[in-house]
Formats: C-alpha cells, structure tokens, sequence
C-alpha cells in the first residue's frame, strides 16, 4: 500500500537524538514565554495563548510540516514551520508580521483556487478549516485560474471522498496509520496529480478501510465527510450535544451525539476525550446508532392472544430446525409473523397479568421454579434491581445473564487465583509492557479501539505475542504469532510453563512472598516438555521454548485475553494457566503487567459487579456465605435463598426438565445467543410462563406470553462499566418511542406488583443503594463519575481517577497469597469424526454485535456487512469444490444452517469459522451445550460439524 | 584552466574497461586493501584533505560529512552506506557512464566507505530504466565477490563488507537522499522531516551515509594520491574544492558529453574548447549544472569588489571565465549542482524554456508541501498561459510572487530547486518575457530545439 508519509520513527528518534532536558525561554511576539522541553513553536504559542493558524497539523497528530499554514518569523532568511520547529534558547518568534501574513494568505488563496464550488463540509458540518482561513484572509482563489477537477469517490457506505476538496494536508494519513494504524491511506501519484488512496488505490468501499472514521474526524476540509444516515447533516451549533458512552462493546468509548431534538434523531457522532479512547471510535460507535430510530420498536405492551396457544415460535426461522430459510428480509425477526399472535394490552394489564402470573408459579411451585436473564447491555442500576427482583421477591438465586457465555470461566479462575474477578490493569496499560501476550483475541473486531492501543504499543516496541488458531487481524502487528490447534490450549500453556520453569525465568522472590501452589504446578507441567505438546497443539517445540523465553524474559509482561480462552469446556483450565504465567514471572501489581480478560459487552464488568450472577450478591459476595446473607437480608427486609441459583444454560436445561417454570427475560436474546437452538427452542416452548422485556421483537420474544417494551440505551440515564473496570455515565440522547419504559422503572413496578415494594426515584438513587452494599465502589457517585467516569476501586475521592494497577502488594484472597492451580489437558467434548470432520468454531464481525438485534437495524453495519459468511480454508475449499460466495449447508449433530462461504487462510486446514449474529444462518444452532464444570460456559469454540455444497449452488455449478 | 584528467575514464574508450581484469590491471582494489588496514581517522583524513565536494549537486565536504557518523557504531544500530545513483536532474548523465564503463571504482570506492564510516553494508541505489548500468554493476560486484574482494573477509581482512544494488522505479524525487531512503526502505518516495539526518537515523533509522555515486568512484583515486595531492589539481583548491571531476555539456553544443577535468575548467572552456562551441546560432545562456540552477546569461559581468568574495579574482569578467566550484557559482547567484552545464543557443526561444522546466518540476514534486505541490503547479499553469497567449504582463509578479513563497518553505530542496530556476529566469528574461506575453508569441522564436 502507499506510505504517503514521513517515516515515523523519524520524529522519536529525534527526540531521543535531542533530548532537551530543561525548559527552554524564548520571546514569542514579544510575550517572554518558557517552553516545555523538547515542545515545538507552535506548542509554545498555545501555551501562551498566541494561535498560529495550523492545516496539516492537530494536537492528535505527530507533526508532519507539509502545509506551511503555520510559518512563522525567527529572523532567519526563510520562515519556519512552528508545528514542527522545536523551541530554542533565546528565539525571538514573530507570529504574524507582514511578511508571514503575506505567506498565509498566499497559500489559502492557492489552496481556495482549486476547492470546489460548495465545499462538502461546509454544507454540512460548516466546519472547514480551510474556509475559516479563507474569509480571515479574504481570499476565494478566484485570481489564479482553476486546475483540472479532480474525482470523487462515493464508494464508502459512510464516507464521502472529494478530492477536489483534498489539501493533501496528510492528516486522514496520520489518523489512520498512528491513531488507528489501519494502515489503509497512503498518497498515490505524485506533483500535482497526488490524491489521497487507499490500499493500491482502489475505491474507498473496496479497501480494507474498516470505516471507523477517523480520516474524516481529523480532516480540516470537505474532502473527508460523513454521508448522512438519519438526517442532513448540519454543523455542531444546531444541535444538541449529548456526551455519553457507546452502547455496544467492553471498551466504552467515550462519545459525543449531535442530536436534533425536535425531530428526535442522532445525526452524527464524534470521539471525546477521555483516558478510555482518547477521541477514537469504531464504525459500531460512530455509524452504530441509529438502531433506536428504526420503526420497528416495540411501543406497547403486548400480550399473546389465546388463539396462539399452546405457546411456540411464530416465524419459521424460529420454528424449523434447519436454520437458513431465505427469505426476503428474513435478517430481521419478520414482524408480520409474529405480530398478529399479540394484542396490544396496557401498561397496568400487563404489568398486572405478569406480577399475578410470576407469584402464583412462585407460590404454586416455590421460588426455585422462577428464573430471571439479565443483560450485560443494561446500566449497573438496571441490574442491580433486577437480581434484587429475583432474590428478594422471586425468592431465589436462579439469575445470571450472558456473562455466562463470554467469560465466567475467566473470572471463576482470576476468583480462585487472585480473589478479583476483574482486570488487573487497564487495556492502554499495554503501553508500559515490554511484551504483550494476546491470546483467542480477535482484537481489532471484537474491541477495536482497545486494538489501537495494542498495535500502537507494538508500533513503539512492545513485543505482541499473538496465539489463536484462527489469525485474527492483530496478528499482523505481532512479533509472533502462534497458530495452535484448536482447543489445545492447556497443553501449549503448560509446555510454556514447563520451559520458564525448567530454564528458571521465574520470579523467585516473587513466587515466594505472593503465590501459593508452586509446587503443584511445577509438578503437573513437569510432564509437558515442548516436545509432549508439540503433536498435540500442533506448535514445534523451538516455537513454544522462544515464546517461553521471550515472556520469561521480559521486564514487564501483560496478558489479555478472548473468549478463545473462556468458551471452552475446559476454560477455567485455559484461564488458570495464563495466571499460572502470570503468577510464577512476578508479572503482576507493576506497570506494564497485569491480567486482563477483554470484556465483550459493554456492561458485562458492571453487571457481574451488580450482581446479575446466581452465587453472587453484587461485588461477587457468595450467596452461601451466612454473614453475608444476613446483610442483604438486613438491607433488603426479607429472607433470602442460601443456595447459589441456576446459570443461563441450567436454567434452559430446569425449563427443559420442567423445574422451571416461570422465567424472565430482560433484554437477552437467550434463542440465537445460547448453544444449541434447538433445545433452547425446547425449553422455551415448555415453559409455563415467559415475560420478555426488550426493545425490538427477538427470536426469544416469539415464545413470549408477555412483551413489554423497554427503553434502548440512547433514550435512558445509567451507569456501565467497562472492561478497564471504568465506571461511566450514559446520558440519554433520545426520547423513548410510545409508551416504551425505563427499564427500571418497569421492574420496580413488577416488584411492587408481586408485594415488595419498589419505590426508586432516579438511577442516581439506585447507584447509591448499589454502592452501599459493596466494598469496591465505594466512594462513588454521579457526580465524582462526571464526564469521563472513574476506575475502581477508587479509595481516594480527590485523586483524579480510581487504582489503575490493582494487587502491588498480596492479593485479597484469605493468604494474600496468588493460587497457582496445575491444569491437565483434556480434549474437546466433541472431536471430529467422518460424518462430521470439520471443527467450527464461531465468534464475531466487527460490524455485528450479538445476536444483531441492534446491528442489523443499524443501516450502515448492515450494508457494510449484510450476510453470514462461512470462513474455510483455500485446501478445503479445493476439495469441497466451493468458490467465494457458493453455498454451503453446514450439519452439526444439533442441525444445520445454509450460508455463503468465504476462502481465507485465516482459518486453518480443518476448521471452519461463522460468525453468531446472524438469524438466518445462525452458529448456535449447530453448536454444543456442553458446559466447562466451573464457569458454566458452553464450548462454543469446538464442536464437529461437516460442510456440504447446497443443493442449489451445485444445480448452478452444473449448467 | 582546462586541464584533462582520465581518473575515471581512462578505461572509457576500452570495450573491456568496465571488467576486473582490466580493473586490476591498472591498479585496481589495491586502495581498498589498504584502507581496511588503515587507521579510520587516518583515512577520514586523507579524505578531508582531499576536498572532494560532493557530486550529487549539494557540494558538500565528502570527508567532513563521513566525519559524522556516531563513532563507534553501536552493535544494535548497524550503520549504511548509501549511493545515490537515481541521477535524475535534467541534463545530467555523468554517474551513468561510470556505472557502465567503470563499475569496480564503484565497489572499491564502497569498501573504502564502508570502513570509513563504520558500516558493513552499501546499497547502490540506481534508476531501473539503466539497464546497462544496473547490468555492469551486477557483474562488477559478482566478480569481487568472486574474487573475495567482498564478502565476510575481503582480501583476507576481518571486515565484512557487501555491496547491493537496489533498483528505483525513476522519480526524480527520489534522488534526493531522504526520499531515496524511504524508497530504499520500500516506502513511498517521500522526503523526511530533517533532522534527524540520515548520520543520526537513515536507513532503516539507522546511521546512514548518502553519498553520489561519482562521489564514491573517485574515492579509490584520491587515497592511491593521497589528499592532499589530489586536492591540489584543482585550481581553486584554496576554495577547499579540490581533485577532478567529470564535466558534462549538453544542449546546444557541438559535442555534447562528459570531460573528465581537474577542478577550475571555466564555462567557456567547458563550452567551447570542450564542447566544441554553440551549435547553430550564438550563446544565448547557460544552465550551468543541471537544471534546478539559476541561468546564467552570456553576456554578465562577475560584480565582486569585496576582496573577501571568492569571485574578487574574477572582478570585472565574464561569468564564462568563472572556474566552475561550488563556491564560485554560488557566489555567482547559481550554483554549480551536479556540474552538468545546460547550453541555449540565440536561436532558441527562452519562454519555451522556461516553460519546458517548469512543465518538468510540476511533474516531479512529491506532492508532499502544499507550496511546492500547489505552487509548482500554479507556475506551470501560468507558464502554459503566457505560452497559449492567454496571459497578461501582471501574471509575470505572480509568478515571482509563488515562487518566493516556495523559496524556504519546504520539507526539501526540491521546492527550491523549482523557485531558483524560476525566479532566475524571470530576473534574466524578464524583457523577453514581457515581450513575448504582448506580441503574444510573435517576438520570441517559438522554437526550443534547433
Ligand atoms: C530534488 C533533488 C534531487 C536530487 N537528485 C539527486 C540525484 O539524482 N543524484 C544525487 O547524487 N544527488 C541528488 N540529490 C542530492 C542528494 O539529496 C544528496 O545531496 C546527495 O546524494 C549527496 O551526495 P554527495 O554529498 O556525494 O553529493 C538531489 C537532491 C534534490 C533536492
Ligand atoms: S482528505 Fe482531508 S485530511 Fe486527507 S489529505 Fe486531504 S484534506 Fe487532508
Ligand atoms: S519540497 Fe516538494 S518535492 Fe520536496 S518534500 Fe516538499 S513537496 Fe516533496
Ligand atoms: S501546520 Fe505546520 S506545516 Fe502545516
């Protein structure tokens, strides 16, 4: 691709050649000012709140000098570039003499000749830098004659290219390659016919552009804009502005929505900054919002016609069990299938009708025949009230949400390891370490903005240490990677472990005042040389030893991890070894170290915090510990279930059973996020009674008796917490359609309802009740969380931000000792035979989240990646007989989907890789509700499946 | 003072010239032995004493610039010799007839600078469309290898050295040392921000030496002489502008080509007793060393009464008498660039000069500076106009108006490169111009070739 840019090790490497250790004094127009060492001009003068005009330059952006828009007078015969002319004893710097003026209005009227007749940004934003210069010089560029046009390129579903309107300023270069490091811009041609490219100079929507729109974020023309995706796009000062958080991953970037508020849109979205993503965002946060908008929310509560039973599924997507029907518009629940099965009731009839029917199964059949899902989307408040629905007035512990599915092996091992469930460090902590492992982390799609971090730490010398036996995107900024068989991971752990102890790269001091369970574990790994792993994981024995070594070796080491680790049977073993790392090298409590599980929702942090959990009162207090319950009895005026509750998947199997009977289902989409659809589909048919709260209709909705709509997360107020353990504020941005409720608003009713009364006011109150039932919030409000929120633990209130390194000093377990717990390898529950030789193995796109309810509304993620694709191997492919695009049906001993196949080497010879959000092709529906013993979470990395031509792609091979 | 030299091109007229043999033969790779068992600041010395101005068009200090490098290299920062043979400027053609007639003063000019500045490693960086060139190094350097004249011990010496060819895809930018590297590096062949420069983070962001082809083939000659002697065949070897060096005329000469002359030949010598004198018609002007320089027209007279110009010698004569040196030119208002003189006869129209140049340095900026991308383009624009008899006399200030905003202004030297010429032509043609723009065409010649 084109590099259309300085070298970028230029500039560090200079200030390495240069340090300047003193603050330097110099005279700017005649003001005395004292420079920072090594700040540039240009710096200084803000400093000392002089402007220099600047159009290449950004204080996001290392500085390049191209424009010359911001020259300025040291006395020498030429003027100098401040952007890039570091400060010097003594300078005396003349802003805007004569002379420099002359220049400046020089280079805009150059610049103004060749714009367009009406400038892309302009019209729209009314932003462009350039024409603010252009009336402040009082130029149009009309007295030198015009160039020949250049094109445009509308390819993009989000982004507007105007070349014409392009100053060739380099910034959208420098936002893709140093903030996001996409590496997708370059410059293409030379002299005047330069243009911006991307990739090989192909069309912006062909490129490897994964539209995250930081070009045009620091773009100071209209050759970068957004194309509009609600409304016309009109500037800043004629809306509103709503600073919140983005709904969808663990990041949480911070953000800013530009909202009309009369017709009740978003119309645009920009990065904020803050200590989360310093300004950037993904295409999910930037383009992802307009799923609130779409005309399919629910508006009133429903509640299912007596024609429509015995309850079941409506659509046929839903009803059969092979998966794949196409139908025109069957990516989303079809609402002409399912609408007429309902009737609309009023807010009291349904609330009424669920509270009657919730108590009498309670009463009837005891409260342990209740459930309740909640969802990692919702606020800390939401789920806060909702496991205190479930305990205190269902009466049991039989609550949990998806966390179950993404990392509850993770936190069982860091709860058995270390005694927190949570991160150690933050995410941009990467920044410190010498050597990063990042393990069955599909980064750039899953936590895109936290990848910026990674590839920017690698870009300054981290070593990245990338293993996953799918290759995910990061890889290609490792410093290694490491393809391993799938679901081998204990043993490539172990042999890892082997070799640091075997060659003593272990922190001895370390292993000795903090760690308890080394002689286990030297004991188990013992018997796992490289070579005994090798045939197993697939990886040589040198591969395994040099990664040892390097992560042995390294100063400082951190490790993040996916749920490659987590969704497995044997997850808790995968998590256990990368503590066991962890723990024997020291690499915790330090700058640069830590443990760091990538959260995939973005409350998934919060709501384990809150307690959405069946053996955990908020901040992971067991509910079997008898001074523990008696506190939340205290609290909570009634006797509470001492038995730990039901995960997600024991809750399907007791429906299944006929335990439960009565479930409540808060915004989770159990029918495509939960393993094998077809029981689900099962247990969801046999319950007695369903009430879903959500705001569109689901696939899990169909099976409902009742449906209330909910509020989305841009029409409400509420606390998340993100992966770093960041807790933050969400504003609303929208009004909520009809008569749809806050969430906690509806579930306080259904509590009053059912007899215990629910009597909150505001979130904030909430919050507080939440706080003061645990330990590591405290000391936490809304107002202390402010605009960009607060880490906890956060014990000093006047510090600027909570403990971004947690465990310095012994961990809080009973010993303040870390547990090392010896893993044995175990396969898969489900290897691959001859009727079934493939291993699939499923996760996500980055346009899509969960089961797409809201990405698939969104109208840029879905045009920008319509349809399920099937990954497969170029050798399997071959031998499939199957092209790019052909269909193929896809069997597990579960059932089957139909989708489109996509040949790439990422995935390797014998593994096939589908991604879960999609309905009409939905993953789940072949995979294995085999469940790890400790975290309960299914293996929905491995299951064996066999993968066929459809029938219909062969009939067109054959004509 | 003419005075003929045959260092480098003694074996030019020899169809065997460019082979080991006859390398050998007279003496070759006898200096780069010597030099990997001399002391490094011996030889830096005798390369400081020798004056050699850089060749590439810069002119700067050879020695001094070796003397730059971090010393000693670092085992985890290797350093790089780099030579610039993209030989892109208009009219210039000297470094490709050593390439093909004398390629092993190359790889033993290689050696030498390798030890020199503590590197064991040398790209040659040559213009693919060379064919030849790139041919006859290839084999040069397979046949040292052969020989073990490189490799881990060359002559038997601990101190690997190896020499590779990369190939350029021929932008003229991309002769310029920062760019070059970029490209070298498989980047897009864009300057970079100075500093750091290429001794502190070259290649590869490694200390780095960038030196011009011609620069490094003379090196074996002026060790074989010593510094000091080679520095005194040059007349104006008290400017420090010392040694020989190859001399090229092209345009509208009678026999056009390259001279090899000691230091101090004059622009009429090069012209006239060299080049055979102006063919059809009378001197008109003179480009005097590649086409980014200031005209010169032949009838100026040096003004230089201050006794401590270099031109004070020349007071009162014609520019055609100046010795060609760095110094001189650039005292001159020119400069001497890669010493490759560009002849206009009366015959020709200077406008389409004019133009023809300015068409060339709108195709060739990077594109990176807004005044060079923009102006460079602007210029032309305007140029094209006064040409169609589309302009009016005001656009001449324009013109000098974009050209002093580039001046100064830019990542490198190309935007200068671009501003000199253009301002020089509008100082020295302005009249001609003038003229030209009302008679729309009428008073010039209209032709540019003879
Ligand atoms: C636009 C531009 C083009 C250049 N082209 C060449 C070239 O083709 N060959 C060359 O040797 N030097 C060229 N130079 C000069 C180099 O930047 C550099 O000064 C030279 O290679 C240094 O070698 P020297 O010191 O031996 O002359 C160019 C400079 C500029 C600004
Ligand atoms: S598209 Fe915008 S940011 Fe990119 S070079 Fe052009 S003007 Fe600059
Ligand atoms: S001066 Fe011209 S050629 Fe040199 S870096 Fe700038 S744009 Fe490129
Ligand atoms: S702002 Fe400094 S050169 Fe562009």
């Amino acid at each position: 691709m084109p590099r259309g840019k300085q070298d970028r090790y230029s500039s560090r490497v200079g200030e390495k050649l240069f340090p300047v250790s003193k603050p330097v004094t110099l005279t700017i127009d005649g003001k005395t000012v004292s420079a920072k060492p090594g700040s540039t001009i240009w710096d200084a003068a803000r400093e000392a709140g002089i402007d220099i005009p600047v159009l290449c330059h950004s204080p996001r952006l290392d500085p390049v000098g191209v424009c010359r828009m911001c020259v300025v007078d040291i006395g020498g015969r030429v003027l100098a570039a401040s952007c890039v002319r570091p400060c010097e004893e003594g300078m005396n710097v003349v802003t805007k003499s004569e002379k420099v003026e002359r220049h400046r209005s020089m280079l805009t009227e150059l610049l103004m000749s060749d714009q367009p007749e009406t400038c892309p940004k302009e019209s729209t934003t009314g932003d462009s830098e350039l024409a603010a210069l252009a009336r402040a010089y009082n130029v149009d560029g009309s007295r030198l004659p015009r160039g020949a046009a250049r094109s445009s390129d509308t390819s993009s579903k989000v982004i507007a290219v105007n070349h014409q309107a392009c100053i060739l300023c380099d910034r959208c270069v420098r936002g893709c390659d140093d903030i996001q490091h996409n590496d997708v811009i370059g410059r293409t041609g030379k002299g005047y016919t330069t243009q911006i490219g991307f990739d090989l100079n192909q069309p912006m929507g062909q490129s490897s552009c994964v539209s995250c729109g930081e070009c045009l974020a620091v773009c100071p023309t209209g050759a970068l804009v957004n194309k509009p995706i609600s409304l016309p796009i009109v500037p800043r000062k004629s809306l509103k502005q709503v600073d919140s958080v983005c709904p969808y991953c663990g990041v949480g970037c911070s953000l800013t929505y530009n909202v009309d508020e009369s017709k009740n849109r978003i119309v645009y979205t920009d990065g904020r900054p803050s200590p989360v993503n310093h300004s950037r965002l993904c295409v999910k946060g930037r383009y992802g919002w307009d799923y609130a908008q779409h005309e399919q929310r629910l508006t009133h509560p429903l509640i299912r016609k007596s024609e429509y039973y015995p309850r079941g599924p409506l659509s046929p997507e839903v009803t059969s069990s092979r998966g794949g029907e196409h139908r025109k518009g069957s990516h989303l629940v079809r609402y002409e299938d399912v609408l007429p099965a309902f009737r609309q009731a009023s807010w009291d009839e349904a609330l009424d009708l669920v509270a009657t029917r919730l108590k009498g199964i309670r009463d009837t059949f005891g409260p342990g025949s209740l459930a309740g899902f909640g969802s990692a989307k919702c606020s800390n408040e939401e789920a806060y009230v909702f496991q205190k629905l479930v305990r205190a007035v269902f009466g049991t512990n039989n609550v949990d949400h998806c966390t179950r599915l993404c990392h509850a092996s993770s936190v069982a091992a860091l709860l058995e390891g270390i005694g927190s469930g949570a991160v150690t460090n933050t995410f941009a902590g990467i920044e410190d370490a010498d050597v990063a492992l990042l393990i069955g982390t599909n980064t750039t799609a899953n936590h895109p903005v936290a990848a910026t971090f990674f590839k920017q730490a690698a870009a300054r010398g981290t070593k990245l240490i990338v293993i996953d036996p799918r290759r995910p995107d990061v890889a290609n900024y490792a410093h290694q990677y490491v393809r391993l068989r799938n679901s081998t991971d204990v043993a490539f752990y172990n042999a890892m472990l082997h070799v640091i102890i075997a060659e003593n790269l272990v922190n001895e001091a370390y292993i000795k005042e903090y760690t308890s369970g080394f002689d286990a574990l030297k004991a188990e790994v013992q018997k796992w040389s490289p070579e005994v792993a090798e045939p197993i994981c697939g990886v040589p024995a040198e591969t395994i030893r040099e990664v040892a070594r390097i992560y042995g070796k390294a100063k400082s080491a951190i490790t993040f991890w996916g749920m490659g680790i987590s969704q497995h049977t044997h997850g808790t073993d995968n998590a256990r070894c990368l503590i066991a790392l962890c723990l024997v090298t020291g690499n915790c409590g330090r700058p640069g170290t830590g443990l760091h599980p990538l959260r995939g929702q973005n409350n998934v942090q919060g709501a384990s915090d809150a307690g959405l959990i069946p053996m955990m009162y908020p901040d992971y207090q067991r509910v079997t510990n008898p001074e523990v319950r008696a506190r939340f009895e205290k609290a909570w005026g009634v006797p509470l279930d001492p038995n730990a509750g039901l995960t997600v998947t024991e809750i399907t199997k007791g429906a299944l059973e006929g335990r439960i009977k009565g479930m409540y289902c808060l915004g989770e989409n159990p029918f495509l996020s939960d393993p094998n659809v077809n029981k689900v589909r099962k247990a969801l048919s046999a319950l007695d009674f369903l009430v879903v709260q959500d705001i569109f209709l689901t696939e899990t909705a169909e099976f409902a008796d009742v449906i209330l709509p909910a509020t989305s997360y841009l029409e409400k107020l509420g606390t998340y917490t993100n992966t770093d353990r960041r807790v933050q504020i969400g504003r609303p941005a929208l009004k909520p359609p009809g008569e749809a409720r806050l969430d906690w608003e509806i579930v306080s009713e259904i509590s009053t309802r059912m007899g215990y009364p629910m009597k909150y006011q505001s979130p904030a109150e909430i919050f507080n009740e939440l706080v003061s039932m645990t330990h590591e919030y405290r000391g936490l409000t809304y107002e202390v969380l402010g605009s960009t929120g607060r880490l906890w633990p956060a014990p000093d209130p006047a510090a600027d931000d909570g403990l971004q390194i947690l465990f310095d000093d012994g961990f809080p377990t009973p010993n303040r000792r870390g547990k090392m717990v010896p893993a044995a390898f175990e396969p898969p529950r489900e290897t691959p035979d001859e009727n079934y030789p493939f291993v699939l193995n499923t996760g996500r796109v980055l346009e899509h989240w969960h089961t797409g309810t809201m990405t698939r509304r969104s109208y840029a993620l879905n045009a920008i990646a319509p349809e399920a694709l099937i990954e497969v191997h170029p050798e399997d492919a071959m031998k499939l007989g199957v092209h790019n695009g052909d269909r193929v049906v896809v069997t597990s001993r579960r059932g089957s989907i139909t989708l489109a196949v996509t040949v790439t080497t990422r995935t390797h010879e014998g593994s096939v890789f589908i991604p879960f959000h999609f309905r009409e092709a939905a993953a789940n529906v072949l995979t294995i509700d085999e469940i790890d013993p400790f975290g309960k979470i299914p293996e929905f990395k491995f299951c064996a499946v066999r993968v066929e031509r459809a029938p219909e792609s062969s009939a067109a091979a054959a004509e | 003072m003419l005075q003929r030299t045959s260092y480098l091109t003694k074996r030019y007229g020899d169809s065997d010239g460019h082979t080991l043999a006859v390398y050998e033969r007279d003496g070759g790779y006898q200096q780069a032995k010597r030099a990997l068992q001399m002391d490094r600041a011996a030889l830096i010395d005798e390369m400081k004493a020798a004056n050699i101005r850089g060749r590439g068009g810069a002119g700067f200090p050879m020695g001094v610039k070796w003397s730059f490098m971090p010393w000693p290299p670092k085992p985890e920062k290797p350093h790089y010799l780099v030579i610039n043979a993209d030989e892109g400027e208009p009219g210039t053609f000297k470094d490709r007839t050593i390439m093909e007639k004398n390629p092993h003063s190359i790889v033993e000019g290689c050696i030498i600078g390798c030890f020199g500045i503590g590197a064991h490693a040398a790209y040659i960086y040559v213009r693919d469309e060379l064919h030849l060139a790139k041919a006859r190094l290839w084999e040069a350097i397979a046949e040292a290898k052969k020989k073990g004249y490189l490799g881990d011990k060359p002559f038997g010496i601990d101190y690997p050295v190896e020499v590779y060819v990369h190939t350029g895809a021929g932008a003229y930018i991309c002769g310029e040392e920062t760019s070059l590297l970029n490209s070298l590096e498989g980047k897009r062949g864009e300057p970079r921000l100075k500093p750091p420069f290429p001794a502190q983070a070259g290649a590869f962001g490694m200390p780095s030496t960038v030196n011009n082809l011609e620069t490094i083939a003379i090196v074996p000659t002026a060790l074989a002489m010593g510094g000091d002697n080679f520095s005194k065949l040059s007349a104006i070897h008290n400017l420090k502008d010392g040694g020989a060096r190859l001399f090229g005329v092209s345009g509208h000469v009678n026999k056009p080509g390259i001279y090899e002359c000691a230091v101090g030949l004059t622009l009429r010598e090069l012209i006239y007793d060299l080049g055979g004198g102006v063919k059809g018609g009378e001197l008109l002007a003179v480009i005097p060393g590649g086409s980014s320089c200031p005209i010169l027209r032949a009838e100026e007279i040096v003004k230089a009464p201050d006794p401590k110009s270099p031109l004070h010698p020349y007071d009162g004569k014609s520019v055609l008498d100046v010795p060609l040196g760095v110094d001189t030119f650039r005292s001159l208002g020119t400069m001497l660039g890669t010493c490759c003189a560009i002849v206009l006869s009366d015959l020709a129209d200077p406008v389409l000069a004019f133009h023809n140049l300015l068409q060339f340095y709108r195709h060739e900026s990077c594109g990176q500076c807004t005044p060079c991308r923009e102006g460079s383009a602007w210029l032309f624009r305007i140029l094209d106009r006064i040409v169609q008899g589309e302009a009016e006399v005001a656009e001449l200030d324009r013109l000098s108006e974009i050209a002093s905003n580039i001046m100064g202004n830019t990542i490198c030297a190309f935007g200068e490169g671009t501003a000199m010429p253009t301002l020089g032509f509008l100082l020295k043609f302005r009249r001609e111009l003038e003229e030209f723009i009302v008679t729309k065409g009428k008073s010039g010649t209209r032709r540019l070739a003879l």
